[in-house]
């Protein structure tokens, strides 16, 4: 285990750093930068603009400023935001809980009932459930998020006026019921691709499980379908699942760039694709590492819970 | 210009005209249907709140620092500059008590020695007494080196700054400038108490919870999200009224025209109801919509430094096959005005007698022939080797944009010209590629005065080209050297009648040699909710909150 830890770990910091390098360069090489949202005042001269760049240190060579930057990273300071002048880490944090509360209640319901669809559509295959499930996953999975949220807001909040237009909460009302309401149109709107995509997983996992070996052993002895089912099959159909939520856990906690954008939902989604149209290096690059360790994280999570669960696999 | 009956009547002017007798607020009733007369008055106690929905968030609360516009939605309510302009783009005294000119011996005959008188008994937010001593750290830190400072245009020209009293202050100018009377419109004021302490203006806990003079207090700010102000109560000026001030940020421009027409956003400022909402939006129940011109100019815009447009045919041409009466009406909603002009329509000095334009392909075609611009085997016309061909690049994704693109991509072809789309995302169009003159034409909304000041030299004067070693914004590489003179002459020039006749005349010049063809002079959509009394707008500034201390709600 220690010998796995250790190398997973040097595999990573090698991971992060060519992370780095390249979303350094890329961004560099957009043309554009801070400067561009100058571009259209008049009163900003070419002076002032090359004043701006020299302060906030953009008219060094691109590779002093990557080393400059990742130099302060290792020392654990992410930078400041050119748009706030807030420390980048406290700019995540702010955007943090939004996104946690949006994706953990979207992804609580998707595991929720697509582990369901996906058992049942499994166990009563090639029935109208089945087909029904196989047809709405296509559909969830080929329509863009923010048109089913757009048709949500149109029906639920213009239309019938159940549920607000978007936003986290309403100024000035912070009770948890408040959120609550808030919530329900979004995450469900969010849920709907993770509750195809986990069905269909979970489909397949749990055919794979009733076709094995033991199934049969275990009817053979006379024990009942829904014992079967819950002790024998549901259980090895859930390991696969591991991998596929420590897969998830980046884009859960990263957020969902459109679907926030519609619901006006202050998450790291709007902050990413803010932050990269004003061309806030320290912000995309803070977020890009954010990204690139909580994917890390989330495979050796995957990775050591499967070992955890199922006693075949062994880390060495 | 407006379509709203009452709007440029002020409460004031609406309480005016209740003194005099109250039968003039029966010819001006407003659009709710209730006669002026009946208007509420403002409350004794600041009372209710106003949410104030912005498509873009506003980050920035250091008024000095580089900023965008959408922050000085929140400058206008927190801080107080030294005047303020009007809507009429008169200049007021704000923290001044009067505004400085020649005839008043505020400013020197020569431009050169400027004082400025300043209220007493205004206050910080924290209770500390503002004073001249604020005035001369504001103005030494805009140019400090060290400052991440917005504009220092006029700024730069200032020495000599004297506190001849806590209530007086005085400077020199290097050399005489009038725009600076303008600039300072838009200089907000900033303690000196708090910022000297920070070891870093430009880090100071200060830039995240700014304290000002203003009508409204900092309260809290929800990154991402929204900001919240509260009511002075101790204000020196008008107002406030209302008790809460809420900027919502809402990325999206039909979200946030969505949230409007819910009941969410009290007032819609920038970006404002984009044009495909406006007919929809003005019919909505409690609801007032109102249609006000806008500073900016769209415009195809030319970069002279490319051959194809050296010769002046070239431009003319291209002019009179724009059917800008068509694009306005079918392709924008009817939303925009035409212009000859970069002077916004509401300025003194816009100059109305400009000749017109006329859509007529066959002139068009005349004009090339004659200039010896002849069609070549592909239908394109050519001259000395040079073809009539040229990209036309805007921001991507703005739809109308792209359909007015396509409408003149048509009509050029007809007259032998080829136009080629190529649009950009705003980070890169705005960047380098606007800023140093790379593009063949763009289709953009320039504002081209900076605070209203008609002082236009950072867009048309030679020594302003980018691209030949200059340090404006002239992105068309216009030279005209008639219009250089007049240009430094308008700049020395305080008084208003003669800087009249100046741009009156340059406009002239530059409507003759159309480094730019203008499309139409821009027109905004404002929204907010009927009840919602004392909302003026003033498009020479860049906010519709430039005045929140006025607004109340009707109870």
């Amino acid at each position: 285990m220690r010998g796995f830890l250790l190398s997973r770990l040097a595999q990573s910091v090698v991971l992060l750093l060519i992370v780095s390098i390249i979303g350094f360069a890329i961004l560099n090489i957009m043309p554009g930068g801070p400067m561009a949202q100058y571009g259209l005042d008049p009163g900003m001269t070419q002076h002032d603009l090359a004043r701006l760049k020299a302060q906030l240190g953009l008219d060094r060579p691109l590779w002093i400023q990557y080393l400059d930057w990742a130099w302060r990273l290792l020392r654990g300071d992410w930078g400041h935001s050119f748009r706030d002048g807030s420390p980048v880490l406290a700019v995540i944090g702010e955007h943090f809980f939004a996104t946690l509360l949006l994706m953990g209640s979207s992804t609580a319901i998707a595991i929720a009932i697509g582990t369901w669809i996906g058992i049942r559509g499994a166990t009563h295959r090639y029935s109208l459930f089945d087909y029904l499930a196989t047809i709405g996953a296509m559909v969830a999975l080929s329509v863009p998020t923010f048109w089913f949220g757009l048709v949500g807001i149109y029906v639920f909040s213009l239309r019938l006026g159940w549920l607000p237009v978007g936003n986290m909460y309403t100024i000035g009302d912070g009770s948890v019921l408040n959120y609550l309401h808030h919530l329900i149109l979004p995450s469900i709107v969010l849920s709907l691709v993770h509750v195809a995509v986990w069905s269909r997983y979970m489909r397949t996992a749990t055919l794979d499980a009733i076709s094995q070996e033991f199934v049969k052993t275990a009817r053979a002895k006379g024990l009942s379908e829904r014992r079967i089912l819950m002790k024998h099959v549901v259980g090895n159909a859930l390991l696969p699942m591991i991998t596929l939520a420590g897969m998830q856990l980046p884009s859960i906690l990263t957020g969902a760039l459109v679907t926030e954008t519609v619901f006006t939902w202050p998450g790291m989604g709007r902050l990413f694709l803010d932050s990269l149209g004003y061309s806030d290096y320290p912000v995309v690059m803070g977020l890009l590492m954010f990204t690139a360790i909580l994917v890390i994280l989330g495979n050796l999570i995957a990775d050591i819970a499967v070992a955890l669960v199922d006693p075949r696999v062994r880390l060495a | 210009m407006t379509e709203r009956s009452n709007t440029n009547y002020s409460r004031r002017d609406a309480l005016r005209l209740m003194a005099i007798g109250g039968a003039a607020g029966l010819v001006a009733p407003n659009l709710i249907g209730k006669p002026a007369f009946a208007k509420a008055s403002p409350p004794a106690k600041p009372t209710g709140r106003v949410v104030v929905g912005l498509s873009q968030e506003p980050t920035v609360f250091n008024p000095l620092m580089a900023h965008i516009e959408v922050d000085d939605a929140v400058h206008f309510s927190v801080f107080d500059a030294l005047f303020r302009m009007d809507p009429k783009g008169v200049i007021q005294p704000n923290l001044a008590v009067e505004v400085p000119s020649q005839k008043n011996g505020g400013i020197s005959e020569d431009g050169l020695n400027w004082r400025v008188r300043l209220h007493d008994n205004v206050h910080w937010h924290d209770g500390e007494p503002f004073t001249a001593e604020d005035v001369k750290y504001t103005l030494e830190l805009i140019v400090n080196p060290k400052f991440r400072a917005w504009r220092t245009g006029g700024h730069s020209l200032v020495r000599d700054i004297k506190v001849v009293s806590p209530t007086e202050i005085t400077w020199r100018m290097e050399k005489a400038f009038a725009p600076y009377l303008s600039f300072l419109t838009e200089t907000f004021i900033v303690p000196k108490h708090i910022l000297e302490k920070a070891a870093d203006p430009n880090t100071a806990a200060f830039n995240q919870a700014p304290i000002g003079t203003g009508a409204f207090k900092w309260s809290e700010r929800v990154a991402g999200d929204h900001l919240e102000l509260t009511a002075n109560s101790e204000y020196f000026g008008e107002g406030p009224y209302i008790a809460g001030l809420i900027f919502k940020y809402i990325p999206d421009m039909t979200v946030l025209y969505t949230q409007f027409k819910s009941g969410a956003v009290d007032l819609v400022d920038q970006s404002y109801i984009t044009p495909d909402h406006y007919a929809e939006a003005s019919k909505l129940p409690g609801r007032v919509v109102e249609v006000v011109p806008g500073s900016a100019v769209e415009s195809i815009y030319l970069n002279l430094g490319r051959p194809q447009f050296k010769e002046l045919a070239v431009r003319q041409a291209l002019y009179a096959a724009m059917d800008r009466k068509s694009i306005i009406d079918t392709i924008r909603y009817g939303v925009g005005t035409i212009t000859e002009t970069f002077m916004p329509p509401q300025s003194y000095y816009y100059n109305p007698d400009l000749p017109k334009q006329k859509f007529n392909l066959d002139r068009a075609r005349q004009i090339l022939d004659e200039a010896g611009w002849v069609p070549g085997s592909d239908g394109i016309r050519a001259k000395g080797g040079v073809r009539l061909s040229f990209a036309n690049s805007t921001t991507s994704g703005d739809n109308l944009r792209e359909q007015t693109q396509q409408f003149l991509q048509q009509t050029f072809s007809e007259i032998g010209v080829e136009m080629t789309i190529s649009n950009l995302p705003p980070a890169v169009m705005w960047g380098d590629f606007w800023q140093k003159s790379q593009f063949d034409t763009a289709m953009v909304a320039s504002t081209y005065l900076i605070s209203a000041d008609p002082d236009v030299s950072n867009r048309f004067a030679t020594s302003s080209i980018v691209a030949q070693g200059g340090h404006g914004s002239n992105n068309a590489q216009y030279s005209n050297s008639e219009v250089d003179s007049l240009l430094v002459e308008g700049a020395l020039t305080f008084d208003p009648e003669k800087r009249q006749a100046i741009y009156y005349r340059i406009q002239e010049l530059i409507r003759h040699d159309l480094p730019f063809l203008p499309l139409f002079a821009s027109t905004i959509v404002l929204g907010h909710k009927s009840g919602l009394e004392g909302f003026v707008p003033n498009m020479n500034t860049r906010t519709a909150s430039w005045k929140a201390s006025a607004w109340y709600w009707a109870s």
